[in-house]
């Protein structure tokens, strides 16, 4: 089975390095690359009535603008060296929703750039990068 | 004469006609039974017994689509069946909870908690009823946005049985007894408990705001923070808003549950003087009937069931089934009935507070819970505010929807509406409790007329959608995701 790697990207600086490791990674091994935008959201949030009924319109705009203007992108300056690639933009848990496209794609191994929080902030929000590394199925680097 | 006693004088009159019309009652014994109340329960009876007692034995499947395990991956960031269930259930848990329970033992002795229960028992199954027919006739407008609720259901569901021309009439009383509900029941009801809970806390008539026109005052400050959802856009506030009410609930059950802590040796009595009290009703006018009547009328007005609309609210759900969402649906009586309004009923019953004479409303809630936690009707009065405030945008919602309805999209009636709503905040707030409990429950309770009529005539629909649905879970078409941990 050959490699596939996964980078979650978003529009951090962190996550261009991480795609940027990514496309070398995958050229010098001949591996795919899946880059995935996860748009946060919890089937559990809170929302309002308005926003209930204009949940529809507003899901398709964010799939929309997560796939023009951060995962496509990020997909072509790929594809460019000439590595095989593909982008996906789902709403989710971003730990969790990596995890699950992990196994749905038969992913080898999954990349995401540091987020940098404070320890008070990671021990209040948690981070991507740390639930990532304790529940991911396959290895994870994290790129600084 | 002060601003308060101008409005109150204003407003009393038209209180009193618009009730008089609603409330035709029929005299039996002492007690006078309301038709309209009548009307509500025998449709909850009879929807119960035609579904099937649908809310007992569906309730263990509500649970499993709340829950998410029904929720197909490929509607992930949809609204969910937990999203639509709980907007739906902040706008029902509101003062009617806390205050509308009070008024229901003021007047019908502790035996009314007895046929509060009873009533959100029943009522779950036309929540079920009426939440399904709102997914299923929904509109999906050109923008993808979702248009739901019974003046939908009216108008779509009769026209596709032949009845087209009722299903317009009855849509459009619907939409105007709708906005007179979310001005009333909606809204002044809501305004005026929370000003006089703010009033209570803050020393009463000698306190901050004894002063006199200070309902005024009051009322122009809420209308402004909801104004500045409504007319302003500003949705922050009302994300934040509906974030905070679960755990207001949440809080507010956990201090009742120490309020029966403090008072294990009166819970005996307490359960006794409600079932005694619900059987023969010694002491309170009208008897059994009028412990009933008052018990059934106070459930109906705090969880809306009958009433059409929460039916506004569930109609945004994703799902391909829409008896789904009336499954989902049943739970909202029984969380605001059965649970929270039970909790208040008992602590106002355990601590004995009803027997004082003068004392009403939320006023009545507050001290039975004084008598335990001396702190707390602070904390209540944060508990009022938030479910007053939560309720009156979801009912401003309902009234713009229904606007909506009646004068097609119209934006200069959204905003006539929308402006109009900020002001009866200021004179629910400035006029004493009985003129706008009696508005409030007439305008409610006039929605269910048509909504109810459409409901019987749409039945059939709601058993076949029902049966289709049960065949699908029996050979598996339907089946719970694997869950994702």
């Amino acid at each position: 089975m050959s490699a596939v790697f996964l980078v979650g990207v978003d529009s951090s600086a962190a996550s261009s390095r991480a795609a940027v490791f990514v496309t070398e990674r995958a050229r010098a091994e001949r591996a795919a690359v899946v880059v995935a935008h996860v748009v946060p959201w919890s089937p559990f949030g809170a929302t309002t009535t308005e926003e209930n009924e204009r949940r529809h319109p507003t899901r398709e705009a964010e799939l929309a603008r997560g796939k023009r203007d951060i995962a496509a992108p990020a997909a072509e300056a790929i594809r460019v060296v000439g590595v095989d690639v593909q982008a996906v933009v789902r709403h989710g848990h971003p730990a969790q929703t990596l995890c699950d496209l992990a196994e749905e794609h038969e992913v080898t191994q999954l990349v995401v750039g540091r987020t940098g929080e404070t320890r008070l902030r990671a021990a209040l929000f948690g981070s991507v990068p740390s639930s990532l590394v304790q529940i991911s199925p396959v290895p994870v680097t994290v790129v600084p | 004469m002060n601003v308060d006693e101008k409005i109150n004088e204003v407003f009393t009159p038209i209180s009193d006609a618009i009730q008089s019309v609603i409330f035709y009652s029929l005299k039996i014994g002492d007690a006078e039974l309301p038709l309209i109340v009548l009307w509500l329960i025998a449709a909850a009876v009879l929807f119960t017994i035609y579904f099937g007692v649908i809310q007992f034995r569906g309730f263990g499947h509500a649970l499993n689509l709340v829950a998410g395990k029904y929720d197909e991956p490929e509607h992930i960031g949809e609204v969910t069946h937990f999203q639509a269930l709980a907007t739906a259930v902040s706008g029902t848990v509101g003062l009617g909870n806390i205050a509308g329970v009070a008024v229901a033992i003021s007047v019908g002795g502790p035996g009314a908690t007895f046929w509060m229960i009873t009533a959100g028992l029943l009522g779950m199954c036309s929540k079920f009823a009426e939440c399904t027919l709102g997914v299923k006739y929904r509109r999906e407008n050109d923008d993808g946005s979702i248009s739901g609720g019974p003046m939908y259901y009216l108008s779509r569901g009769l026209a596709a049985k032949g009845l087209g021309g009722l299903g317009a009439v009855l849509a459009v009383v619907f939409a105007v007894c709708a906005i007179g509900g979310s001005l009333g029941g909606g809204n002044m009801f809501q305004a005026n408990q929370a000003f006089a809970q703010t009033k209570e806390v803050t020393g009463g008539s000698d306190g901050l705001l004894g002063f006199s026109g200070a309902g005024a005052v009051f009322g122009v400050v809420l209308a402004v923070l909801v104004g500045a959802v409504i007319l302003g856009g500003i949705r922050s506030i009302a994300r934040v808003t509906s974030k905070l009410v679960p755990f207001m609930a949440i809080f507010y059950v956990t201090a009742c549950f120490i309020v029966f802590a403090f008072n294990l040796g009166s819970i005996p009595d307490a359960i006794d003087s409600i079932f005694d009290g619900a059987f023969t009703a010694a002491g309170v006018t009208g008897g059994v009937i009028g412990a009933l009547i008052t018990g059934f009328q106070r459930a109906a007005f705090s969880n809306e069931a009958g009433v059409g609309s929460a039916a506004i609210a569930h109609s945004a759900v994703q799902t391909n089934e829409p008896v789904t969402e009336g499954y989902v649906a049943l739970l909202e009586p029984f969380i605001d009935t059965v649970v929270i309004c039970t909790m208040t009923a008992l602590v106002i019953v355990i601590t004995g507070v009803y027997q004082q004479e003068g004392v009403e409303g939320v006023a009545l809630t507050s001290d039975a819970f004084k008598s335990v936690i001396p702190w707390f009707p602070a904390v209540l009065s944060i508990a009022v505010l938030l479910f007053a405030y939560s309720t009156m945008l979801a009912w401003s919602y309902y009234g713009a929807k229904a606007t909506a309805y009646l004068f097609k999209e119209s934006r200069r009636a959204d905003l006539a509406f929308k402006l109009v709503f900020c002001l009866f905040v200021v004179v629910g707030s400035s006029t004493s409790l009985d003129p706008v409990i009696g508005f409030s429950d007439a305008m409610i309770f006039a929605m269910s007329i048509p909504n109810l009529i459409g409901v019987y005539l749409l039945a059939p629909v709601i058993k076949r959608e029902l049966n289709n649905y049960r065949g699908k879970l029996r050979t598996g078409e339907i089946a719970p995701i694997r869950s994702k941990a």
